[in-house]
């Protein structure tokens, strides 16, 4: 299936060395940068803000163990999505196109080169899986250092509902959304990392450098304890 | 005055609490009355009975069954949005348990604790919540008023307006001029009426180059002004011009029917003529009788009304102190309101007052801009906490993400609303 597909590129792309591989690997895996943020790929990789990407290819889409995946992915599995080249192309172009109201909140690659070439890397990761290069994990969502204690703040889910009000005038609980990136589902850690990381201005974007910046410890805490499990 | 309120309020709250219980179980369900269905009165109603769980009888009076969101509706006049983009209709908030009717308010009896609708019917509340956004104030434009609105049109409350307003524009002839009469403090979206001009610019700039575009101001300043004059500079060079209260621009009148503009007595004749009045809160307010002046003072705690405790005034109609009249604010304000009047209905748990505000601007094609603040409740009013604003000078890319970022806000704040 996937050779056959490949094929069908190769004729259409016209017969480069690099089009034969289906992309450059080692390019990809620079691109894979702008991924790194939510999902993890390689030893050691697990779920986080998205699912692990081991082993994706011919994984009928939403099926990674553990992983709580949007009802709209679901319905598409349903459907019968299986991840292939073809579909993983479609979805890296537009996420929206293939399914709407994901958290995959992220604008697409627009650039068929670099698709293949991110695609040619993901795929060393699915092809030969006991051959799983000794490298660090890719870069989590995490681009911040918060104190142990505060990530061991227990936040309180009904105080976290009732702020969370400040995030849903922009974030849309169902993770639907382009412009403005889902918030729902993500790991607490991640969660609170992130807030903290706007808190100090560590990350850029000022109006969420206002709105963390007002929220103490405990709040962020109850904010990723209500977002870490609202149902969607 | 303040202290004796604050005593008042004290006891109403402590009332409340104590008779929750058993009011319910010897009337049934409480009741609460919404009146108007936008950014403030959606989100409430919405909140209310989504948060409630059923605990509370939660009826919208909203006399439109589509609402067109005033935000991003210059967005339309430049082509940016299709009107029907703009439109939502109120199934998600019937879906949500909320009972919707369509129909006008017309009279509010406080001692009686009833809203009247204009069909006949005579709906009983335990809380009402007013959110009717705005009306205008007459004589504040000479020459102008509500009967001028097709000759001279407003378009501050989206729908027909916004259309006349646009075939008005597309319809002018080469080379006329478009006029702006804008509005005083305090009113509804700060920067709305130059990010008009700017849509407006956008359009006439590729439909008809050399027109020109007039804008009588009686104001000194104007929301995010550096930014918009940078982008004007920028993009429409040498088409817009702007007289300031410095120039008379605050002695402005108008001749709907000779469709002239006259600035400090200098008359000039003009193709499309945008009044955007003096704004007040919208009249159910005011036949509440809970408006002091041109607006409804609240206390910032819980929006609650300094007149009546059991009316809370939202969004553009209320008086509450720094934050701007903005759907956002309105919004934000609603979350804080439905919080409060759970608790005070049902004894559920009443958390602090926090509100918050951003408003984005589009100037250009992917030249989006954006002001925000955050805000708390103090004794004596909502006061600004932090804000910020985007920098003139910005690079196109940071631009463009704030434009993508604000079409995004759209769809959350609209989901928000409406479910």
């Amino acid at each position: 299936m996937i050779v056959r597909l490949l094929l069908a590129l190769v004729l259409l792309a016209g017969t480069t060395a690099q089009a034969e591989q289906g992309g450059d690997a080692a390019r990809g895996e620079e691109l894979f940068n702008q991924c790194s943020g939510c999902h993890q790929v390689g030893q050691g990789a697990v779920d986080r803000i998205g699912p692990h990407l081991n082993f994706i290819f011919d994984r009928a889409a939403a099926t990674a163990d553990g992983y709580r995946y949007s009802a709209s992915l679901k319905r598409a599995a349903d459907g019968g999505l299986v991840w292939n080249y073809e579909t993983l192309d479609a979805f890296l172009e537009n996420p929206r196109a293939i399914a709407s109201r994901t958290r995959m909140s992220f604008r697409g690659i627009d650039d068929q080169q670099d698709r293949d070439d991110l695609l040619a890397y993901l795929r060393k990761f699915s092809d030969d899986p006991q051959n799983i290069p000794e490298s660090a994990p890719t870069a989590a969502a995490v681009d911040h250092t918060v104190a142990p204690e505060i990530l061991a703040i227990v936040g309180d889910p009904a105080y976290g509902e009732y702020l969370s009000g400040e995030c849903t005038s922009c974030h849309q609980t169902s993770g639907a959304g382009e412009g403005i990136p889902s918030i729902t589902r993500w790991p607490a850690d991640d969660f609170v990392t992130a807030m903290h990381a706007y808190k100090v201005g560590v990350r850029a974007h000022p109006v969420m450098q206002m709105m963390a910046g007002r929220l103490s410890d405990e709040e962020i805490a109850a904010l990723a304890a209500y977002f870490e499990q609202v149902e969607e | 005055m303040a202290l004796q309120r604050r005593t008042f309020l004290g006891v109403a709250a402590a009332t409340a609490g104590t008779l929750a219980a058993p009011m319910v179980l010897a009337q049934g369900k409480p009741r609460v009355v919404v009146i108007g269905g936008g950014a403030g009165g959606a989100t409430v109603a919405r909140y209310i009975a989504k948060d409630s769980d059923g605990a509370i009888d939660v009826t919208l009076v909203e006399p439109t069954r589509a609402y067109y969101t005033c935000f991003f509706s210059n967005l339309y006049i430049g082509g940016f949005r299709e009107m029907n983009a703009l439109g939502h209709s109120y199934g998600g908030l019937a879906a949500g348990g909320v009972n919707v009717v369509h129909d006008w308010a017309v009279g509010v009896d406080r001692d009686a604790k009833t809203v009247t609708l204009a069909g006949g019917a005579s709906l009983p509340y335990d809380r009402l919540i007013l959110s009717p956004g705005i009306d205008f104030v007459d004589g504040s434009v000479p020459g102008w008023d509500l009967s001028a609105q097709n000759a001279m049109p407003h378009a501050y409350k989206a729908g027909s307006q916004t259309e006349l307003l646009k075939a008005q524009l597309m319809a002018m002839p080469e080379g006329g001029v478009f006029a702006m009469v804008a509005p005083p403090n305090p009113y509804r979206c700060p920067p709305g009426p130059y990010e008009r001009v700017s849509m407006v610019a956008h359009l006439l700039k590729s439909v008809n180059p050399t027109a020109k575009i007039l804008i009588a101001d009686p104001k000194e300043k104007f929301s995010k002004q550096g930014l918009f004059e940078e982008g004007w500079a920028n993009h429409y060079d040498g088409m817009i011009e702007r007289v300031g209260p410095d120039f008379g621009g605050a002695n402005t009148s108008v001749d709907p029917a000779a469709m002239t503009v006259d600035i400090d007595g200098e008359v000039t004749k003009v193709d499309v003529c945008n009044v955007i009045p003096a704004m007040k809160a919208g009249r159910i307010a005011d036949i509440a009788g809970v408006t002091d002046g041109n607006w409804a003072p609240v206390n910032a705690a819980d929006m609650s009304s300094k007149i009546d405790p059991n009316i809370y005034v939202l969004g553009d109609a209320s008086a509450q102190g720094d934050m701007p009249k903005s759907g956002f604010s309105a919004n934000s304000q609603a979350k804080v309101c439905a919080n409060a009047v759970r608790g005070a209905l049902t004894g559920s748990t009443v958390f602090p007052a926090r509100f918050a505000n951003t408003c984005w601007s589009l100037i250009d094609t992917n030249d989006g801009v954006k002001v925000g603040a955050t805000y708390e409740a103090t004794d004596e009013k909502i006061a600004k906490v932090d804000g910020f604003i985007s920098a003139t000078g910005e690079s196109a890319d940071v631009r463009a993400a704030t434009y993508r970022e604000s079409e995004g806000w759209y769809d959350g704040i609209t989901a928000d609303m409406f479910g």
